[in-house]
C-alpha cells in the first residue's frame, strides 16, 4: 500500500537524521494527521526553529519557515496574527522550546494564540553532539555533563499549565498511531495547543546513557510510558520516572488571541468610522 | 519686531509646563513661523523642576535647542532658582509672585514681571492647574511672539471640549493681567 | 491664518511622525517591546492601527518583536518594529535572518547613549557601525538617519519602500533628539510619496524565490497564498533549500551584498549645502547635522568658505561621492554623537585630506558654537 503521507513530502531532499532517530516517526505522524484533518496544503504553515527536529520543515511540502534557534514561536505569532486563516504548526526541539525559546514559549501559552506547538523531546541537544538540555533528566550523562547532570528538568505539561496553555498532551514515538491522533486533537483545539513528543536520540543521548541501540531507546519508551488514565490510579512512587502520555488537560472557552484581536480591531474601526462620519474632531 | 525667540517655561512637574511650550509652538506655526519644541531629559533637567522649551524664528530653525533664552517663565521657587538667571540680556522674565527672588540674581537689563499667576488661577478659575494657560495669556499680551488669534486656535486644538472653556477663560485673564502691566 | 491652514499644519513629535510615515507607507503589522526613547512609536501605532484594521502586538522582548515582524512579512505584510540601543542589540541575530532570507522588514532605532543601559533618555549616534556590522556574517544593509520631524515621516516611507524594493531589512536610525522633538508637520500635497511593494512575478511567470536575477533582487510571494516554498536562515540555493555547494554559496552571499552596494547611486541620499566653493567641509548626520548646519550658515554669513554635507543615508556608504566631495579640501570635520564612527568611513575614502572627528558622547547635542570654533581652527 502506498503510504498516504508521501504527497506531503518534498521530492529529492536528502535528510540529515541519523538511523534510529525519532524525528522521522513524528514527521510521518504529522503527514498522516494532516491527511486526517483534511487541510489543504496551501493553508498549512509550519514554522520551526533550529536543531535536528526543526529540519522537518525542509522535508514537508507546506508553507515552511525555518527560523532561528528558539524563535519559531515569535515568527509564527506574527504570521498567525496577521493571517489567522492559516493553520499554524510550530515544530521545535526541547532545547529550542524550553531553553533559548522558553520566553516565547510561556508567552505563547499565556496569549492562547491558535498555534499547535509540537515539541519533540529527545532530552538532549542532538545536532551539536549531545549536550544536556532543560529536559535532560537529573543524573543522566551528556557531553557537557560527563559526570551526570545536576540540573532539574522542566515538566513541559506543568510548565504549559502554569503559563496558561489551554491544551496540553504528551505523546511518544513508540505509540505512533496514537501520536497521529494526538496531532489531530491538538490541531482541532482552538487556542494554543502543546504536544510534547517523547523521542529518541540514540547517537547523542542513548550512547552516553546505556541505550546505544535505537531499539534500546524504543524499548525504554515502551516500558516506561503509562496513560493519563492509568496514571490516575497509580501512586507517586509508582509513577516515578514514568512518562505519562495522553491528553493532560484541555480548557475550553478561553478567548483565543487572534479572535480577540480581530474583535477589538473591528470594534475600534467601527467606532472610528462613525466618529469620522459624525464630523467629530 | 524681534525675529528669533527662545522661550523657556519652568515650574514643577504637574503644572503643565511642557504643554505650555507645545501650545506656544503650535500657535507660532499658525502664525507662519518656524517653531521647534523640545524638552531636555539631560542632567540639567534633574531635580524638582521641569522645563519646556520653544525656539521660534521666521527662518528655518536648524539647532533645535534653546541656547540662552530671551523669555523665561518661572512658576515655582525651584525653577526660579535654577533658570531665573539663565537669560539673555534685555530678555523678559515672568515670575509668579509667590516666588522669593532673593534666591537668584537676575542679570541687569532683564525686564522682570511679577504676577500672582497661581493665585489668580486658584481664585478666578478655581483651578491652580490653569496657571500654565494663564501664563500663556500673559506671554501673548506682553510680547509679540504670537497672535492672540493663533493662541486661541492652538488652545482649541489642544483641549477637549469640557475643559476648553475654563482654559480660554484663563488665557483671557492672562491677557488682561498683561494689559494692566503694559498700561 | 485660516482654518484650512490649521488643519494642515500640525506640531508633531518625531516618533509620531515615524508612526504616521509607517501608516502612509502601508505598514500593516507592528510588533514591539517598550523602550525609551522609542516608546511613542508603539503608542501611536497601538492607537491608530486598530482604527484602520491593521495589526499591533506587544511582544515579550525585542527578539520576539523582530521575529513576529519577519513572520508577518513572510505572509505578505509590510511589518516593522521600533526600539533603542539595548533592544537593537537583541535584534541583531534576526536582522541577519531577514537579510539572508531576504524578507522585507523595517527596524526603527531611536538611538540613545550607550553602551548597555547607558543614558536612556539622551541622544547619541553610537549604533551607526552596529547598524552596518551588528549581525554576524557578510551582508549589506540599508540605514537611514533623518534629522527632522518632517524628514522622519518621509524617510520612514522611504525605509519601507527600500525594504520592499530590495527585499532587505532597512534600519531607520533616529536619535532621541529627533524622536522627541516637536516641530512643523505639513505634508507636501503636490508631491505625494510613491508607495512601493515587493517585486512579484508576473502572471504566468515561474516563481523562483531566490533566483540569481541580474538586478540582484528576486521575486517574492507571500507564504500561504498558493505558492508553497521554503524559507530558511541557512545558506540556500535559488529554490530556497540549503546548499553548501561552494559556487552557489559564493554567488548567493555575493548577491546579498551586491544588490545593495551596486545600487548605491539609487539608494544613498546625500544633502549638500554651500559645497561648490568650499575650502573646509563639515560632514554630519542626524541631529548633530542640525547643529552643523546652523554653524555652517553662520560661518558663511561671516564670509568663510565652508560647506555642509549631510548623510541622510548612512548605509550603503557612497564611497565615490564622499571621496569626490572631500577632494581638494583643506579639511573635513565630522561632528557626531559618538567617538568617531562615521569619521572612520570618511577617513577611509578621503585620500590625503585631513578628516577631523568631532565627538560628543555626554548625552547632549553639540552646539553650533563648538563646531564654529573647530572649523575656525582649520580655516
Amino acid at each position: 500500500m502506498r503510504p498516504v503521507y508521501e504527497k506531503y513530502f518534498r521530492d529529492n531532499i536528502p535528510h540529515i537524521w541519523c538511523a534510529g532517530c525519532g524525528n522521522g516517526i513524528v514527521m510521518s505522524a504529522f503527514a498522516r494527521a494532516i491527511e486526517k484533518l483534511g487541510y489543504d496544503q496551501d493553508d498549512v504553515m509550519v514554522v520551526s526553529g533550529i536543531g535536528c527536529s526543526s529540519r522537518m520543515t525542509t522535508y514537508i511540502d507546506f508553507n515552511t519557515l525555518h527560523t532561528a534557534h528558539g524563535r519559531a514561536l515569535a515568527f509564527a505569532t506574527g504570521a498567525k496574527l496577521s493571517e489567522p486563516r492559516l493553520k499554524m504548526f510550530v515544530i521545535m526541539g526541547d532545547g529550542d522550546a524550553a531553553a533559548i525559546g522558553g520566553n516565547h514559549f510561556i508567552h505563547s501559552c499565556r496569549r492562547n494564540i491558535d498555534i499547535t506547538a509540537i515539541i519533540i523531546n529527545n532530552a538532549i541537544y542532538g545536532m551539536t553532539g549531545g549536550q544536556y538540555s532543560p529536559l535532560t533528566p537529573t543524573g543522566k550523562k551528556a557531553t557537557t555533563a560527563p559526570y551526570g547532570n545536576i540540573d532539574r528538568a522542566f515538566d513541559i505539561v506543568e510548565l504549559s499549565r502554569g503559563a496558561g496553555a489551554t491544551y496540553v498532551a504528551r505523546g511518544d514515538i513508540y505509540h505512533a498511531a496514537q501520536l497521529t491522533n494526538q496531532i489531530v486533537d491538538a490541531a482541532n483545539h482552538k487556542g494554543f495547543s502543546v504536544l510534547e513528543v517523547v523521542s529518541t536520540c540514540p547517537i547523542s543521548y542513548g550512547r552516553y546513557n546505556k541505550m546505544p541501540k535505537p531499539t534500546d531507546m524504543m524499548q525504554y519508551i515502551k516500558d516506561n510510558t503509562v496513560s493519563v488514565q492509568k496514571a490516575a490510579t497509580m501512586t507517586a512512587d509508582e509513577l516515578k520516572d514514568k512518562i505519562i502520555i495522553g491528553e493532560h488537560f484541555k480548557i475550553e472557552n478561553v478567548p483565543e488571541y487572534t479572535e480577540e484581536h480581530n474583535k477589538l480591531v473591528a470594534e475600534v474601526k467601527k467606532d472610528y468610522l462613525e466618529k469620522l462620519k459624525g464630523g467629530a474632531k | 519686531m524681534q525675529r528669533k525667540w527662545e522661550v523657556r517655561f519652568s515650574g514643577t512637574g504637574g503644572q503643565g509646563i511642557i504643554r505650555s511650550a507645545v501650545i506656544l509652538a503650535q500657535a507660532a506655526l499658525y502664525d507662519g513661523f518656524d517653531a521647534v519644541q523640545s524638552q531636555s531629559y539631560g542632567p540639567e533637567s534633574r531635580g524638582g523642576s521641569t522645563k519646556g522649551e520653544v525656539v521660534i524664528d521666521d527662518e528655518i530653525i536648524y539647532y533645535p535647542k534653546v541656547n540662552l533664552p530671551n523669555l523665561v517663565v518661572c512658576l515655582s521657587q525651584e525653577a526660579y532658582k535654577k533658570y531665573g538667571a539663565d537669560i539673555r540680556e534685555n530678555g523678559i522674565l515672568i515670575v509668579d509672585s509667590s516666588i522669593c527672588k532673593d534666591d537668584n540674581k537676575v542679570p541687569e537689563n532683564v525686564k522682570v514681571y511679577e504676577f500672582p499667576i497661581i493665585e489668580t488661577a486658584r481664585e478666578e478659575i478655581q483651578n491652580e492647574l490653569s496657571a500654565n494657560v494663564l501664563s500663556l495669556g500673559i506671554v501673548t499680551g506682553l510680547t509679540e511672539i504670537v497672535s492672540e488669534q493663533s493662541m486661541i486656535a492652538a488652545l482649541t486644538e489642544t483641549f477637549k471640549k469640557n475643559i476648553l472653556e475654563s482654559n480660554l477663560k484663563a488665557f483671557a485673564l492672562g491677557l488682561k493681567i498683561a494689559q494692566t502691566a503694559k498700561n | 491664518m485660516t482654518n484650512n491652514t490649521i488643519n494642515k499644519i500640525r506640531l508633531v513629535q518625531g516618533n509620531e511622525a515615524c508612526a504616521l510615515g509607517a501608516i502612509k507607507a502601508g505598514a500593516t503589522f507592528y510588533s514591539g517591546y517598550p523602550i525609551t526613547p522609542s516608546t511613542e512609536v508603539a503608542e501611536h501605532i497601538a492607537n491608530k492601527f486598530p482604527r484602520i484594521g491593521r495589526h499591533f502586538i506587544q511582544m515579550e522582548d525585542e527578539i520576539a518583536s523582530i521575529g513576529a515582524a519577519i513572520g508577518a512579512s513572510t505572509v505578505g505584510h509590510k511589518a516593522f518594529t521600533a526600539t533603542s540601543g539595548p533592544g537593537f542589540s537583541l535584534m541583531q541575530e534576526l536582522i541577519g535572518y531577514a537579510a539572508i532570507a531576504e524578507i522585507p522588514v523595517v527596524i526603527i532605532n531611536v538611538m540613545r547613549a550607550g553602551p548597555s543601559t547607558g543614558l536612556p533618555t539622551m541622544p547619541a549616534a553610537g549604533d551607526v557601525q552596529q547598524a552596518r556590522w551588528g549581525t554576524h556574517g557578510d551582508h549589506s544593509i540599508i540605514a537611514i538617519s533623518p534629522n527632522s520631524v518632517m524628514e522622519t515621516y518621509y524617510e520612514t516611507i522611504n525605509a519601507f519602500n527600500l525594504a520592499e524594493q530590495y527585499r532587505t531589512p532597512v534600519l531607520l536610525m533616529m536619535d532621541e533628539k529627533v524622536g522627541h522633538l516637536r516641530e512643523r508637520f505639513e505634508e507636501d500635497e503636490a508631491n505625494e510619496p510613491v508607495i512601493m511593494y515587493r517585486p512579484a512575478p508576473k502572471e504566468g511567470e515561474k516563481f523562483v524565490p531566490y533566483a540569481n536575477v541580474e538586478c540582484g533582487v528576486p521575486h517574492i510571494l507571500p507564504l500561504g497564498k498558493g505558492e508553497r516554498y521554503h524559507i530558511t536562515g541557512l545558506t540556500h540555493g535559488e529554490t530556497g533549500f540549503y546548499t553548501a555547494q561552494p559556487k552557489a554559496v559564493s554567488k548567493f552571499v555575493g548577491r546579498l551584498s551586491d544588490k545593495i552596494e551596486l545600487n548605491v547611486d539609487k539608494i544613498a541620499k546625500i544633502e549638500e549645502n554651500y559645497t561648490d566653493d568650499a575650502e573646509v567641509l563639515v560632514l554630519s548626520y542626524g541631529s548633530s547635522a542640525r547643529s552643523a548646519h546652523e554653524a555652517v550658515k553662520t560661518l558663511r554669513e561671516q564670509g568663510h568658505k565652508v560647506g555642509m554635507v549631510r548623510l541622510i543615508t548612512l548605509w550603503p556608504f557612497h564611497d565615490a561621492k564622499i571621496a569626490a566631495l572631500c577632494e581638494g579640501k583643506k579639511a573635513v570635520i565630522v561632528p557626531e554623537m559618538n567617538l568617531g564612527q562615521m569619521a572612520r568611513e570618511v577617513q577611509r575614502v578621503a585620500k590625503g585630506v585631513p578628516v577631523l572627528p568631532m565627538c560628543r558622547v555626554d548625552g547632549d547635542l553639540m552646539t553650533p558654537d563648538e563646531i564654529i570654533a573647530k572649523v575656525k581652527e582649520v580655516l
